[in-house]
């Protein structure tokens, strides 16, 4: 994913011009960046920035897929085998912080640093020295946050969630560790908001108006604000945990006066627009793929955009849903299963729309239209399993169950990694100048989709039997479920690898990607030849 | 469309080959409350079922016959507010309709008013203790797996970590309040059967209610992630019919006095080391070796080492002090609720001379009942 490589491409020789090491976002003074390591460490340049997000959030996926593949060995077969349960605990917890923070967030934050200034038509991101700040702090959040791991008394053990007081008066001395690096992925994602929301609102070229952006601009738009209003909720629950449990306040302490049902309502005030957060930019990376490949116009776009923009409003107002089992009143329970029944529709429409789109196109299946299909069925198949646990009494049921677990990644990765995987096979000759293999990107596409069933569905059926999440160990009635599970997840996880050989080999070379290499490709950034010129747009295009 | 025919395909081939070992769906229970929710499970369940189909069925119909392979053009057509109103409006009704009897149900759920018997069930790292408001029985109810199952050493067994040593026996046909509530962390009580789940949440109290319809042995786990040994808190019900649960009551209650009477009796009573430490040690073992580890090394960072610690090597007092009381701001709860003076006594001499503490010294039940907060 790195862009163009100086010793195979030719352009890249012939204009090449010793370059100094300073003034990186004067643009237009030097076409070409620095080379070595110094170039990465001090570019304001938003492809390199892309770049760097992309291979970071590609590195965190493998991570805390790592620790996925210790949590399903361990729950091969009952009975203690690998790790100790307060382990077992520490990955779960790492795990999905790593997955949502280091992987699915940071990989859309790296699609909007290539993609957005190329899609609406400008040179750069608006606050280029910033945007280098906001990529750099992130490796030390998560070099904080895996260290601690080998602390005395192990890392996080609360599970992503930190429900206090298994936060606070029982945690580990790592949950300082944790809480500071919780608050510079926060710090991170909102300078990531601010520089995608200044960019879009001032860099347009002249003639796109807010009803001509693409669905993917505009996704990240609502995202942006959504980052910007919940990550300082986040850094409040956090900041809150450390004082309970260090200088001896009682936020989340009964005894004290405080609440731990309030420390729920306040960290999935951040989570459930979070949720919205690692889905919205998929919508917009889909309902880019779904029209090129269909070579047919995208169905609604503007009820596309109002969908997303109800989505998100919505979501600020069903953040109970994951906590109806804390003993709210009735008319709380009541107003939050309807408020959740009500996404719904907005949903629906989105996924209606995607279908519409491939009614009667001409439609052609290359690797990004593999995962955007796979994309639309299996993230329906999140929202059916969602659409039931909003359902207050049968939540009851459901509720910490595997079937919560089995809807979630769903949601989130034959979701949200879905669409960043679409979204690669399709941008990966822009960015890289180069068409990767197309048989080894269907191997990893048929490879994944079984193998990710075969992890996550059978799940529905071990949570409706009964077996809680975040369990060690179990009956032995689970057993063969959970083994076919952990088959699953092994080789899931196992066919990843082809991904990442695959764009290694697509950086290192290949085929020359023409500027378009998709026909039914439609948009700004297709109008730039491939690889995508250091600085994207240097002179406005007119967009009628 | 492989990847729809395989999913269908799978849930077409599960029942036959895993039925016997679990079951698949949610289960009916054994109250007319989860009855409904079950009902309500599968209305949903089957709603989605349709509207899967339809959407699922029209992409796939496009998938196969609108390819470009097989000279599909594409058509022009990319608008419809007609179209994009009727989809936003039929989903809606489908939900309202749904809407209904969900909120049926919820409401009846959330009525625990006029019960015939109230249960506290209080929460700890990691048991669950059951109180029967006004009847002077209470017990806490503990895992009763053997950690040689757990740890691959013994065969496991039908009910492998969903047994335990008392269950918390209930009355059939008789309206029954919980009210839930935790001593250290959250836990959350579930019992599949009743279709209730309800957190348990220090300092506060939460309700619930269930009216069983049949006898048997319900089973159920900790649902809220409680720490390390989360995984291994179960919750077995067993329901009987009215009088029996009566004569049961009764009986309780009465061995719970005689029991009262016997710790009384142990007060005066002086136990040899020997004695202690046995005792001490199967005490150990039930209720400290989950945090403190049998080997007393505990897990460093996490629960503190008793192995040559300082309050176990030091005055008898201050040891008791903690065993009885906890230590406030830790992990530590406070076991003088649920153990005898004596069990105390044998504990704190187990822990001052296992391990090769060697302190030497005896500790009595007198000596526990004589330290105060
Ligand atoms: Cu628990």
């Amino acid at each position: 994913m790195t862009t163009a490589n100086p010793q195979t491409n030719e352009t890249v020789e012939t204009i090449h011009e010793e370059t100094v090491e300073t003034n990186h976002d004067d643009h237009g003074h030097h076409e070409q960046p620095p080379k070595g390591i110094m170039r990465w460490i001090l570019t304001t340049n938003h492809k390199d920035i892309g770049t760097l997000y992309l291979w970071f959030s590609l590195t965190m996926f493998f991570i805390g897929g790592a620790m996925a593949m210790v949590i399903r060995a361990e729950l091969f077969e009952p009975g203690l085998q690998l790790v100790e349960p307060h382990f077992f605990n520490q990955m779960t917890t790492v795990h999905g912080l790593i997955m949502v923070f280091g992987a699915v967030m940071p990989a859309f934050t790296g699609l909007a640093n290539w993609l957005v200034p190329m899609m609406i038509g400008a040179p750069d991101m608006a606050l280029p020295r910033m945007n280098n700040w906001s990529f750099w702090i992130l490796p030390f959040a998560f070099l904080i946050l895996l260290s601690s791991l080998f602390m005395e008394g192990g890392g996080p053990d609360f599970g992503w969630t930190f429900y206090a007081p298994l936060s606070t008066k029982y945690s580990g001395d790592s949950t300082a560790l944790f809480v500071f690096a919780i608050h510079i992925m926060g710090i991170s994602s909102i300078m990531g908001a601010i520089n995608v929301i200044v960019t879009i609102f001032n860099l347009r070229a002249p003639g796109m108006t807010w009803m001509k952006m693409p669905l993917f601009v505009w996704t990240w738009l609502v995202t942006a604000f959504l980052l910007i209003a919940v990550m300082p909720v986040l850094a409040g629950a956090v900041t809150m945990v450390l004082t309970d449990k260090f200088f001896g306040t009682s936020f989340f302490d009964a005894a004290g006066g405080g609440d731990p049902v309030m420390f729920q309502h306040i960290f999935w005030f951040f989570g459930h627009p979070e949720v919205y957060i690692m889905i919205l930019p998929a919508f917009g990376i889909v309902s880019a793929i779904i029209p090129a490949f269909s070579r047919k116009k995208l169905f609604g776009y503007s009820s596309m955009v109002y969908a997303v923009a109800s989505i998100a409003i919505l979501s600020f107002v069903v953040w109970a849903h994951h906590m109806f089992t804390t003993g709210m009143p009735k008319v709380a329970l009541l107003f939050f299963m309807y408020c959740t029944m009500l996404i719904a529709v907005p949903t629906g429409v989105k996924v209606f729309n995607w279908v519409a789109t491939m009614w009667k196109g001409s439609l052609s299946f290359e690797p990004p239209m593999l995962f955007a299909v796979a994309f639309v069925v299996l993230f329906t198949i999140g929202g059916f399993s969602g659409l039931m646990l909003a359902m207050t009494p049968a939540d009851f049921q459901y509720h910490d169950t595997y079937f919560v677990v089995a809807h979630f990644h769903y949601v989130l990765v034959t979701g949200a990694i879905f669409s960043i995987m679409a979204a690669a096979y399709y941008w990966l000759p822009k960015w890289t100048g180069h068409m990767y293999s197309m048989t080894l990107a269907k191997w990893h596409f048929w490879c994944s989709v079984i193998s990710v069933n075969v992890l996550f569905f059978p799940m529905h059926f071990l949570g409706l039997a009964g077996m809680p999440r975040r369990i060690p160990d179990y009956n032995i009635q689970f057993a063969n479920v959970n083994e076919i599970v952990s088959i699953g997840g092994f080789a899931f996880g196992l066919s990843q690898l082809l991904f990442l050989a695959l764009v290694i080999k697509c950086c290192r070379g290949g085929e020359k990607a023409p500027a378009k290499p998709w026909d039914g490709a439609e948009g700004l950034e297709w109008e730039i030849p491939s690889p995508a010129p250091y600085h994207s747009f240097t002179t406005p295009p007119e967009v009628k | 469309m492989k990847r729809v025919l395989y999913c269908l395909l799978a849930a077409l081939m599960v029942p036959p080959v895993w039925a016997e070992s679990m079951r698949l769906n949610m289960t009916q229970g054994v109250t007319g409350i989860s009855q409904e929710v079950y009902h309500l499970h599968m209305t949903i369940f089957y709603i989605c079922c349709v509207i899967g189909v339809i959407v699922f069925g029209v992409m796939l119909y496009a998938i196969v016959k609108h390819r470009k392979s097989k000279g599909a053009v594409a058509a022009n057509f990319h608008e419809s507010t007609k179209v994009e109103i009727l989809w936003t409006l039929i989903p809606f009704v489908i939900l309202i309709a749904m809407a209904i009897p969900a909120t049926k149900t919820l409401l009846a759920m959330e009525d625990p008013s006029n019960s015939d018997l109230t249960i506290k069930i209080t929460g700890s790292q990691w048991k669950w203790h059951y109180d029967y408001f006004d009847k002077g029985v209470g017990f806490y109810s503990v895992l009763a797996t053997p950690r040689d199952q757990i740890e691959n050493k013994q065969a496991k067994q039908e009910h492998y970590l969903l047994e335990v040593d008392k269950p918390l026996v209930l009355p059939t046909d008789r309206k029954i309040r919980f009210l839930m509530t935790s001593d250290d962390v959250i836990h959350s009580w579930w019992m599949p059967a009743f279709a209730v789940k309800k957190d348990a949440i220090p300092g506060f109290i939460n309700e619930a209610w269930a009216r069983i319809d049949k006898p048997g042995t319900y089973r159920g786990q900790c649902t809220e992630l409680c720490g390390k040994d989360h995984g291994f808190m179960p919750i077995v019900v067993k329901a009987v019919e009215g009088p029996e649960f009566d004569t049961w009551l009764a009986s309780q209650k009465q061995a719970q006095l005689d029991a009262a009477a016997k710790a009384k009796a142990a007060l005066s009573k002086t136990l040899t080391k020997d004695e202690l430490y046995q005792k001490g040690e199967k005490v150990f073992l039930a209720h400290c070796a989950a945090c403190h580890q049998p080997t007393g090394l505990g897990i460093p960072g996490v629960f503190p080492a008793l192995k040559g610690a300082e309050i176990v090597l030091g005055p008898a007092e201050k040891h008791i002090h903690i065993v009885k009381f906890g230590w406030p701001g830790s992990a530590m709860p406070a076991f003088g609720k649920q153990l005898t003076a004596e069990e105390i006594a044998a504990v704190v001499t187990y822990e001052r001379n296992a391990w090769g503490n060697n302190v030497g010294d005896a500790v009595q039940a007198a000596d526990v009942d004589k330290v105060e907060k």
